[in-house]
């Protein structure tokens, strides 16, 4: 058990990495706490396995520091760090039995016999896994594979964290919720730091405490699944959470706030001031569908714009808009009415973000000298 | 709605009927043909019933050779086989080398059968031959058309050049076929070298195994230009195997009979141990 410190990590695959576009991890500084159940989220290429890679040693960073407990690891192999990890696709030893399968690390480790017996059994029990015992590992059936491989990983209850690598990619949807909460339980029953890497929000939200949103090769957002949705540090983490994402827009500043087109949104102080400070940057507003308000009838303060399409997802409704040019996203819960040619929105000032290059433009209370 | 018979589709199927007859019923026929009669020319020809296979079996001369060619197949499996792993286990996997290493190995088998023999016939000769006059030179007293163990060795070595690479190229295949997280959860698992061998390596070379054990032991059990160029199946009768004791039989003595017989006798221990092998190879696969 370990908290997995890691320091200016950076890792690229050429050996003369040119320029940032030629690294896979982008320089980084990250804590995962011991005992956390994590998440790194993040879409195909965006780094995710080769960071998950690294922690477990299969990979070595070209740049910066593991460190498992203020204890440097980068030149430990997987073998000795100590580390589990389950992988997209199931790896059982096609050869042995279920039972050998799972007493397979453990015999490595030169435990006793008895022990082994002891320990396996209290695992097949925690992945349902005992009537399996005695069967031969091939014969299984995909799911079936994957609890082995994750039981491989969970047998060794001393190991520094686990790590899973999409672990439910191959498992059918029914299962991947099953097996999801027994990942959960056994959690809690054993309290061992596990990062879970995933492209699929839902997977990571349920999962994790919190999670790490990944992007072109660095960490873009670290926080509560919450956190994540009400206020997305990085415009990648608003348009690849929530479905739909986040509605984007550019805007210039603006005397008193921002706008585009012959839209305005007034800002507070604070954030004006960080406007100011941020000259030269591109500036987006960004606000989630689920938080535009909509008027029943036409509301002097609130904006013009035209409906668009409209689709029913049975339990909500989602509007496409458009205001003044820029296609917008609306949330709508199925009890309320629905706009027709017009609707009159307006963007409550707590839910709209500011981003500029990117970032959230965070309010600044005071001026800096 | 009744269903239309049409038999005239069987017609379809001749042209594989007569290619199968004409390229093995009808040449193993006359082989059965020649196993049970005695025939002096077109008019004198004799039933014999099962005479020449009694006498085939119970020949002392073919019992020796039979003898021979089990201890050489045995030999054979037991060094290509953990040789050819032991190459492929230890061939670069990518670079300009394993492109070289792979084309080195696919030398010998690219080598016609005499020529191979022709190759270590000289190479072993204690007065011109590199080989054999270097061993002289060291002070040992090899040579292989004289001394019985000399003959043996040389014609194994002979074989392993040969075709131990197509067990390793075999082999090689089968380990590139792994994927990269078996190794990967086996590190995680901290198994030794030993264990990925055992577990991994060796399970998943299995089918390719297979089959090189097969070819081989077909192979070597029919073994007949590189002996004869060779040793001409001496010292005396050390190295005569089946084969060469058949065509003795067949073109030499022009005893049809009894050489017919025997072709069908050894066509049926082939037949007999490949089916050992595969049934034993496979057998462990069976479900539980």
């Amino acid at each position: 058990m370990a908290e997995i410190r890691l320091q200016n990590l950076a890792h690229s695959y050429t050996s003369t990495p040119a320029g940032p576009e030629d690294y896979a991890i982008r320089e980084m500084n990250h804590i995962w706490e011991q005992g956390g159940a994590y998440a790194l989220l993040g879409p195909s290429g965006c780094g995710k396995s080769t960071l998950l890679n690294i922690i477990s040693g299969l990979l070595s960073p070209s740049e910066g520091q593991v460190m498992f407990d203020s204890k440097v690891v980068n030149e430990l192999t997987p073998e000795h760090r100590n580390i589990a990890q389950v992988f997209q696709f199931p790896v059982v030893y096609d050869t042995m039995t279920v039972f050998d399968n799972l007493a397979f690390p453990l015999r490595n480790q030169g435990m006793a016999e008895a022990k082994i017996h002891t320990k396996v059994q209290e695992i097949a029990e925690v992945l349902d896994l005992q009537s399996l015992l005695d069967k031969k590992a091939r014969n299984l059936t995909a799911d079936e594979k994957q609890k082995v491989s994750m039981g491989r990983g969970l047998v060794r209850d001393d190991v520094s964290a686990i790590l899973f690598d999409e672990p439910l990619t191959v498992i059918d949807p029914h299962l991947k919720w099953k097996l999801r909460r027994k990942l959960k339980q056994i959690h809690e029953q054993f309290n061992i730091t596990m990062v879970y890497v995933t492209h699929d929000q839902l997977e990571a939200s349920t999962f994790a405490d919190k999670i790490a949103v990944m992007y072109g090769g660095q960490i873009v957002q670290f926080g509560t699944p919450r956190e994540l949705f009400e206020r997305p540090s990085h415009t990648f983490v608003g348009y690849f959470i929530g479905s739909p994402g986040m509605n984007l827009i550019e805007v210039t500043a603006q005397p008193g706030g921002v706008g585009f087109a012959s839209t305005h949104f007034p800002l507070s102080e604070t954030l004006q001031r960080g406007i100011a400070q941020a000259e030269g940057k591109s500036l987006k507003v960004g606000i989630r569908p689920e938080f535009v308000h909509v008027w029943d009838g036409p509301y002097d303060d609130a904006m013009r714009a035209d409906v668009v399409h409209v689709e029913d997802l049975g339990t909500y409704k989602i509007l496409t808009l458009n205001l003044d040019g820029a296609p917008i996203k609306v949330r709508l819960a199925e009890d309320k009415p629905v706009p027709e040619g017009t609707a009159y929105i307006s963007f409550p000032g707590q839910w709209l973000m500011v981003y500029a290059d990117e970032y959230l433009l965070e309010p600044l209370s005071e001026v800096q000298p | 709605m009744n269903k239309v018979q049409n038999n005239k589709a069987w017609w379809l199927v001749l042209p594989v009927f007569l290619l199968v007859a004409f390229s093995a019923v009808i040449p193993m026929m006359t082989v059965v043909n020649y196993s049970v009669q005695d025939i002096f020319d077109q008019s004198s020809r004799y039933f014999v019933g099962a005479d020449w296979y009694k006498q085939v079996l119970l020949d002392p001369r073919l019992h020796d050779s039979l003898l021979r060619q089990f201890i050489y197949s045995a030999c054979v499996l037991l060094i290509e086989i953990p040789l050819g792993i032991a190459i492929a286990l230890t061939m670069p996997t990518k670079g300009k080398w394993s492109s070289l290493v792979l084309i080195i190995l696919a030398i010998p088998l690219l080598i016609p059968w005499n020529v191979v023999g022709t190759i270590w016939q000289i190479f072993g000769r204690a007065d011109i031959g590199l080989m054999g006059s270097t061993l002289n030179a060291m002070g040992i007293n090899y040579n292989y058309a004289a001394n019985t163990m000399d003959a043996w060795v040389t014609v194994l070595v002979m074989d392993v050049w040969h075709w131990t690479s197509l067990v390793a190229l075999l082999c090689y295949s089968g380990l590139r076929a792994i994927p990269d997280v078996y190794y990967q959860a086996a590190r995680i698992d901290r198994a030794s070298n030993w264990a990925v061998f055992r577990h991994i390596q060796l399970p998943k070379m299995k089918s390719v195994l297979l089959i090189a054990v097969m070819l081989r032991f077909m192979d070597s059990f029919m073994i007949y230009t590189e002996p004869f160029v060779l040793t001409g199946g001496g010292p005396g009768n050390a190295t005569t195997f089946l084969s060469q004791t058949l065509t003795q039989m067949a073109i030499g003595q022009f005893d049809l009979g009894p050489a017919a017989a025997f072709s069908l006798v050894y066509f049926l221990i082939i037949l007999l141990v490949s089916w050992l092998f595969y049934t034993a190879m496979t057998h462990s696969d069976a479900n539980r």
